[in-house]
């Protein structure tokens, strides 16, 4: 098993960093899985018991100069790390003005991951700051825990409106209540529902469309639906919140597919990277 | 009532914002909204019925107690005041007695409706401060208070102002872990614009009841500060919104009184 991965260009290393941010602040522990092509962050906190799903998907071209990676076998070329995105989100904070990032997988003490930020310096030799952050390898006969989840066949699809707007909103809610009803249908309408003894606030967005595949024949539950009708889910706002404070950048496309009274599927897809987040409903 | 812009109420409602509840007066004059804490203390702040592009009352009066947080969550539920230029349009309506306060605001297309349950308005204090009664009074220029306001020391109990024809005109003085403060304006001071003192007096509050009215000193460019002969003090703040127009918010406050003088 190695990993060497180089990054020397400030723009992608802002952007991973980014990244990086994003997932730090919606799990505390997540699994990194390493193939030859991409990598992943990955939470599955057992949708079944109520917890949040999260799947992230990097293409390493777009980030890395230098990217080698020797998986567990020949047969099964990948490598699944648990660590804490939190560490990693730190060490890269030292490198906003660095000349390269290394990365590299350690088994010194103790499997870590190492990474050296090399900083400008004024001699001739350069400072390098080395942060080793531990990393827990998973076995493989665990690894069937972290398949990408399928995409539910889901009742509603719809573009999420301006995130700026949905934030705002959620936060505001936030201090009302703990549970937010989402609902949607295939008009492009939108409503996030707060209901308490003390107040009743719903915001209804508009216009925004429905992806075009969820009027192709790939979903049947979709198909005969009627136009108008609501698809709802009732969920934990915080999650829903945390997911909205940590974008940072605003995706180039940005949806979500409601699975009635089960879940809610949030799309967010930028450039080279895509982040997919399950929130379960409750009852 | 509609509001092209809901910060014109927002800001001043959250200039009185110390406590949960807030007792809501609507009269053909416009809106009153009050908070009181300790029966010591009252804030009220008034939005006149021409802020309003429309205001329109049935009765002579609407009186109804409301939770404020909750009030103040939903008037900025979109929260533009991140975002200069923009701004939510408000629409209020409430029918009477026992029906919950309706709120519409709408910004960029997106439209969000609140129902706010509405309570039995409760008992409020009356200070009868009225005018007559004054027994000293000073305008100032709230920027000359503000810094005195932000760095009050927050370890002494109370807050005393001393208010004389003779030095040291106008004083501010706190008895903290640290020692005493004391702060002086003279009667010359260009910060003051009218100066009004017959007799000196002094009297104390309670710091921890003055310091929310630092938020409205904060929005405000004047402050007029009143006592009476029982030593009951006024602050009104005049405060100009986005728009030029022209709010009041008013704090009443009781004298500390010492723990031997009680009856």
């Amino acid at each position: 098993m190695r990993f060497r991965a180089k990054i020397v260009d400030l723009a992608c290393l802002n952007h991973f960093s980014r990244v990086v941010n994003t997932i730090a602040k919606l799990a505390k522990t997540c699994t990194l899985r390493l193939t030859v092509s991409k990598l992943y962050f990955i939470l599955s906190d057992k949708v079944l018991n109520g917890g949040v799903g999260m799947w992230c998907e990097l293409n390493q071209g777009n980030f890395f100069d230098e990217f080698q990676m020797e998986g567990v076998s020949a047969e099964h070329n990948e490598i699944y790390l648990e660590l804490m995105p939190e560490n990693l989100s730190r060490a890269l904070k030292t490198a906003h003005n660095a000349k390269a990032v290394k990365m590299k997988l350690t088994n010194k003490h103790c499997p870590c991951l190492r990474v050296a930020v090399e900083l400008p310096s004024l001699s001739s030799s350069s400072r390098i700051v080395t942060h080793d952050i531990p990393v827990g390898v998973i076995p493989r006969r665990l690894w069937n825990d972290f398949r990408e989840p399928s995409v539910p066949d889901f009742d509603v699809s719809i573009y999420l409106p301006a995130l700026k707007i949905m934030k705002s909103v959620v936060e505001r809610m936030r201090n009302l209540s703990n549970y937010v009803v989402i609902e949607a249908n295939l008009s492009g309408e939108m409503n996030l529902k707060v209901e308490t003894d003390l107040v009743c606030v719903t915001t209804h967005f508009k216009d925004l469309g429905n992806p075009s595949w969820a009027l192709e024949d790939g979903c049947q539950s979709s198909q005969d639906r009627d136009p108008e009708s609501m698809a709802e889910a009732r969920i934990d706002i915080r999650k829903l919140q945390q997911l909205l404070a940590g974008q940072q950048v605003n995706p180039t496309k940005a949806l979500c597919n409601i699975v009635s009274k089960r879940v809610v599927h949030l799309i967010l897809l930028h450039e080279d990277v895509s982040l997919q987040y399950f929130i379960p409903a409750l009852t | 009532a509609s509001l092209d812009n809901a910060r014109h109420l927002s800001s001043l409602l959250r200039a009185v914002h110390f406590q949960d509840h807030a007792t809501c007066f609507a009269t053909n004059n416009g809106l009153r909204v009050t908070v009181e804490d300790a029966k010591c203390i009252q804030a009220n702040a008034f939005i006149q019925a021409e802020i309003f592009q429309e205001f329109a009352v049935q009765e002579q009066t609407v009186t109804f107690r409301i939770n404020l947080s909750v009030l103040l969550d939903c008037l900025t539920i979109f929260d533009t005041s991140s975002l200069p230029g923009t701004s939510t349009a408000l629409k209020m309506c409430y029918r009477g007695y026992g029906y919950p306060l309706m709120l519409f605001l709408e910004e960029g297309g997106v439209v969000t409706v609140c129902k706010i349950n509405t309570q039995e308005p409760e008992d409020l204090l009356d200070f009868d401060f009225c005018s007559t009664k004054v027994v000293n009074k000073i305008i100032l220029q709230s920027e000359g208070l503000r810094k005195a306001f932000a760095e009050l020391d927050m370890t002494s109990e109370v807050m005393q102002i001393t208010m004389s024809p003779d030095k040291p005109y106008f004083r501010l003085s706190t008895f903290g872990n640290a020692g005493s403060a004391h702060l002086d304006y003279s009667k010359d001071s260009d910060l003051i614009e009218a100066f009004h003192c017959n007799q000196i007096q002094t009297n104390r509050y309670k710091i921890s009841l003055l310091k929310p009215s630092t938020k409205a000193l904060a929005l405000s460019c004047k402050v007029s500060i009143r006592t009476d002969a029982q030593g009951f003090l006024s602050l009104q703040y005049m405060i100009r919104n986005e728009d030029g127009q022209i709010c009041f918010v008013e704090y009443y406050c009781c004298p500390d009184e010492n723990i031997t003088e009680e009856m």
